[in-house]
């Protein structure tokens, strides 16, 4: 299988010399194209500095991150962004959705800052909004559509550009548990249908149990791996949750 | 101590949204200063005392302006304070949700602007006390004053008028501050940082329409101003089109996000490229919601404009005119055969002894006052002008006058016109240096300069209407008025004067003699002695008796021009830079209290790999066509403006017109220009990624 992500020996430290906070620790793991990664983790336990940085939104204090086989850690200024771009895909806790353009608009504007033409934008919504069950709210702006709706039009601006590596931060942090299986579900479409991989931090037990392997953070440091094999959704879930267990009381909300 | 403390850091932290109210509240002082400084700084100037007189005038009006000004920035800093605290909503709900008490939270409030008071009233005056200097050059400059003694003043009344009008004017503040604080309600504080933004999306077909029909009654209100001038005879009359066109203003401006957002979205290669789309949008929600403030900005600097401009073409005009208009020093005039009229000439106040003793010619009369005129000049010239009771514009409209007086009914067609030999008019006109003509005995011509009279006459030279003298009958030479004068005057003013062959006058009906002269001294000390002196023969015995000739000189007609130009230009330039500041202030601050929300929008930019490049255009161009877009309007509106200003003003003549648009552009760039750029820059670094 082909390797998309492979983090190497990544550490982020905070603060200054005397009282430094190792929020990442000499970290490493891969993921390989096509898979559908959880990443899951108390508050603090480093899993959204984790995303930030193969997000290239915050910079590695050592190691290396390599997406496609391209050392992102050392991209600056345009070519930070074109890698953005054209490589990553955003899924955000709280949609990002831009209130002044229509739903169309917001998912065409990740093609049309890569200067693609109309046509080809147009045909590729049509596409995508098919997907994601969004067609027909494409001319609705975001304050006209539910939560799961605007999740779904996020996902749908993050996939359009076809990137290697779909990121997502708590997707399901800010929906009810109707949207948030419905957002997941369409998740495992996008991975199992159209290969798509997909990393994705969440503290919750139900939305990891969707993907194809969750990883456990404790501390900065990988604390354990699990991988769905052959078990259904609800067997992993149980596996998850006796790993949550384990982790201590700080994952308990997840229940 | 804790809220001083908490006040201070607030505006440190906020000094980023405050710059442009700062800046503002700075130079609105500053200008304050200037204009009200303005008798300080003329004291040290070596000036006459008609002049002094003139800037007494001009600083009383000036400080009349002032309180029109106040209210201005008044209302302008009431605003923009209140835009500020709408900022901060999400601030004060934590403080109230911390149990702070409202009445701590106006105190906040009040230290707050009692810093931002004192800082700004202390900067503003510091830089006003500066440019107020460079007044004093402008002054010095336009009244031809020497600067020889140029020392520094510091004016105390101006200062202190300064700090009372602005100190009224931040207490109003205050007010309004502690008010909305105590009306305020928790949730809503809390809730307005979160609110999603509800677009209020218009109709795109009532959009068009009403924009369509904004422009009929636009195309209306231009035509009224400019086609038919006379149909606007009263003040409540223009107000119709002023009116009209601020309707139509407002209705651009309302239908304006739409049918643009119609118009660009149709062309899809176009909105779809780049940040087109979000450019666009963040546009027309902007322009939507505050239309009202559009509109009032757009009139500002439609006001801005036509006073600038119209202001700096008189002045302009008058100055060059001026040397056109009066080419020699000095000319003295003299009534003569006054006694042919008596009831006419005692009525208007003279008495029996003027009127009989009215036979002597200006040297004679001089004489008579044992002062020798001839002496003080290097060279003169005598000529007269003769009249009849025969010949007024009835007689020389002829057949023309019923058609001239039912357009023109309020003319006096009853007076008398002034007739001249052509002899002793190629000698005016080449001491003026003006062009000189030759008649045929049964000939007249018509010299004259003022363009609304050109206009009357020519219709009936046109006609070739023939007049009687004398008992000769004569016919017009040319089909037109020709152009000349022999008083001198600031203005085109010369209605026209008659002109004839020689052999024809009848020397009884001379009425004016006119002596014309160039000193022999060039010093202008000596000549407002020289001057003053002549005044002073009036106050003499016989002055009772013998009327002595009037004058108008070079040295009065300048000072009276100077006088009057240089007030028009100093009201032009002080509501004109208060305006455009004003309006340009309120577009920057509405830029840059949004800025924060911005940001966020930038971000999310930013994360699906914008590149900083295009964020920057898209920036830029967002705030150009938000500031430009009032600004186009207004200019269109200008046009207009402009062409009636001239028709009203023509009289102070209107011909320097290009310079003055060069000169009132190059203040909107300036200032409008500044604001957009602190505007975008300011904008720039708000959204700045911060790693």
């Amino acid at each position: 299988m082909e390797n998309i992500l492979k983090v190497e020996k990544v550490s982020k430290y905070y603060g200054s010399r005397s009282s430094l906070t190792k929020a990442l620790d000499n970290i490493s793991f891969e993921v390989e194209k096509g898979e559908f990664v959880s990443v899951m983790g108390a508050s603090g336990s480093g899993k959204t500095t984790l995303l930030n940085l193969i997000s290239t939104i915050d910079r590695v204090t050592s190691g290396k991150i390599l997406v496609g086989g391209l050392d992102i850690t050392r991209l600056k200024g345009n070519s930070l962004n074109k890698f953005r771009r054209e490589e990553l895909g955003f899924v955000f806790q709280d949609f990002n959705l831009l209130d002044t353009l229509t739903t169309y608009e917001n998912i065409a504007l990740s093609l049309s800052i890569q200067n693609k033409k109309f046509d080809e934008i147009d045909l590729k919504i049509k596409k995508v909004a098919n997907d994601l069950g969004i067609k027909n709210i494409l001319n609705k702006y975001p304050y006209e559509i539910s939560g799961g709706e605007k999740q779904r039009v996020a996902s749908a601006r993050a996939i359009i550009t076809e990137p290697k590596l779909i990121l997502a931060d708590e997707p399901t942090g800010a929906l009810d548990s109707k949207a948030a299986r419905m957002l997941l579900e369409r998740f495992e479409y996008l991975n199992q249908e159209l290969e798509a991989t997909i990393l994705m931090v969440t503290h919750d037990a139900f939305t990891a149990s969707y993907s194809s392997r969750v990883i456990f953070i404790k501390d900065g440091k990988i604390f354990k791996e699990l991988n769905r094999g052959d078990n259904t959704r609800k067997e992993f879930f149980d596996k998850i949750i006796d790993v949550v267990t384990l982790l201590g009381g700080d994952l308990n909300d997840a229940l | 101590m804790m809220l001083c403390k908490l006040s201070l850091k607030n505006i440190k932290k906020s000094i980023k949204d405050y710059a442009i109210y700062l800046f503002t509240l700075i130079l609105g002082i500053s200008i304050f200063y200037v204009f009200n400084a303005l008798e300080s700084q003329t004291i040290m100037l070596n000036i006459s005392s008609s002049t002094k007189e003139i800037i007494k005038l001009l600083v009383s009006i000036l400080s009349g302006v002032s309180i029109f000004v106040s209210f201005i920035l008044g209302f302008l800093i009431i605003y923009a304070s209140r835009f500020l605290m709408k900022r901060r909503n999400k601030e004060f709900g934590i403080y109230l949700t911390l149990g702070m008490s409202k009445r701590k939270i106006s105190l906040i409030l009040f230290l707050e602007t009692l810093v931002i008071g004192i800082l700004s009233l202390g900067v503003g005056l510091i830089l006003g006390i500066v440019l107020s200097q460079f007044m004093s050059l402008i002054v010095a400059n336009m009244f031809d004053a020497d600067l020889t003694n140029f020392t520094f003043v510091f004016s105390g009344s101006a200062t202190i008028k300064t700090i009372i009008y602005f100190s009224i004017m931040y207490l109003i503040v205050m007010i309004f501050n502690t008010l909305s604080v105590s009306k305020c309600k928790l949730i809503d504080l809390l809730n307005d940082a979160k609110k999603n933004e509800v677009i209020k999306l218009k109709n795109p077909f009532i959009c068009i329409i009403v924009f369509i029909l904004a422009c009929i009654i636009l195309t209306k209100a231009y035509l009224m101003v400019t086609s038919d001038i006379s149909a606007l005879q009263e003040f409540k009359d223009i107000l119709i089109p002023i009116a009209l066109g601020s309707i139509a203003t407002f209705l651009i401006f309302w239908s304006l996000s739409g049918l643009i957002l119609r118009v660009v979205r149709s062309n899809k290669k176009f909105y779809y490229k780049g940040l087109n789309s979000f450019t666009l949008r963040e546009f027309s929600s902007k322009i939507n919601t505050m239309v009202f403030s559009t509109t009032i900005i757009c009139l500002m600097l439609f006001v801005t404009i036509c006073l600038l401009s119209s202001c700096l073409t008189v002045k302009n005009s008058m100055n060059k005119n001026i040397r056109k208009l009066a080419p020699v020093d000095a000319m003295f005039t003299t009534t003569m055969n006054m006694d042919r009229d008596y009831t006419y000439y005692k009525n208007y106040g003279y008495n029996d002894n003027q009127i009989k003793n009215s036979k002597y010619k200006v040297i004679d009369m001089f004489n008579l006052f044992n002062f020798d005129i001839t002496s003080y000049f290097k060279e003169y010239i005598e000529v007269n002008t003769y009249a009849t009771k025969d010949l007024t514009m009835n007689h020389t409209l002829g057949s023309k006058l019923n058609e001239i007086r039912s357009k023109y009914p309020f003319l006096a067609y009853d007076t008398r016109e002034s007739i001249m030999k052509i002899s002793d008019y190629n000698k005016v006109a080449r001491f003026y240096g003006n062009r000189e003509y030759s008649l045929n005995n049964d000939e007249y011509i018509i010299v004259a300069d003022f363009k609304s009279m050109i206009e009357v006459r020519n219709v009936a030279l046109k006609n070739r209407e023939v007049i009687n003298l004398f008992g000769y009958t004569l016919k017009p030479k040319y089909d037109y008025c020709v152009d000349g004068f022999l008083e001198m005057s600031s203005q085109h003013i010369n209605t026209g004067i008659i002109v004839v062959s020689d052999n024809i006058i009848d020397e009884d009906y001379l009425i004016l003699n006119h002596l014309l002269g160039n000193y022999k001294t060039s010093i202008q000390d000596e000549i407002i002695k020289l001057e003053n002196s002549i005044n002073d023969l009036d106050k003499s015995l016989k002055a009772k008796d013998y009327l002595l000739p009037s004058g108008s000189t070079k040295l009065s007609i300048k000072e009276a021009t100077v006088g009057l130009s240089s007030m028009v230009t100093f009201i032009g330039l002080y509501l004109g830079i208060i305006f455009l500041i004003s309006s340009a202030a309120i577009l920057g601050l509405k830029e840059l209290s949004e800025a924060s929300d911005n940001r966020e929008k930038f971000q999310v930019l930013r994360r699906i790999g914008t590149d900083e490049k295009l964020i920057n255009k898209s920036l830029f161009n967002e705030t150009f066509i938000f500031f430009m877009t009032p600004l186009v309007l207004a200019l269109i509106h200008s046009v207009f403006g402009i062409i009636f200003a001239l028709k009203v003003l023509e009289v102070f003549g209107t011909e320097e017109l290009l310079p003055s648009i060069i000169m009132t552009s190059i203040f909107i760039v300036i200032i409008y220009g500044g604001y957009f750029l602190i505007t975008y820059q300011s904008r720039k670094n708000i959204i700045k990624e911060k790693y």
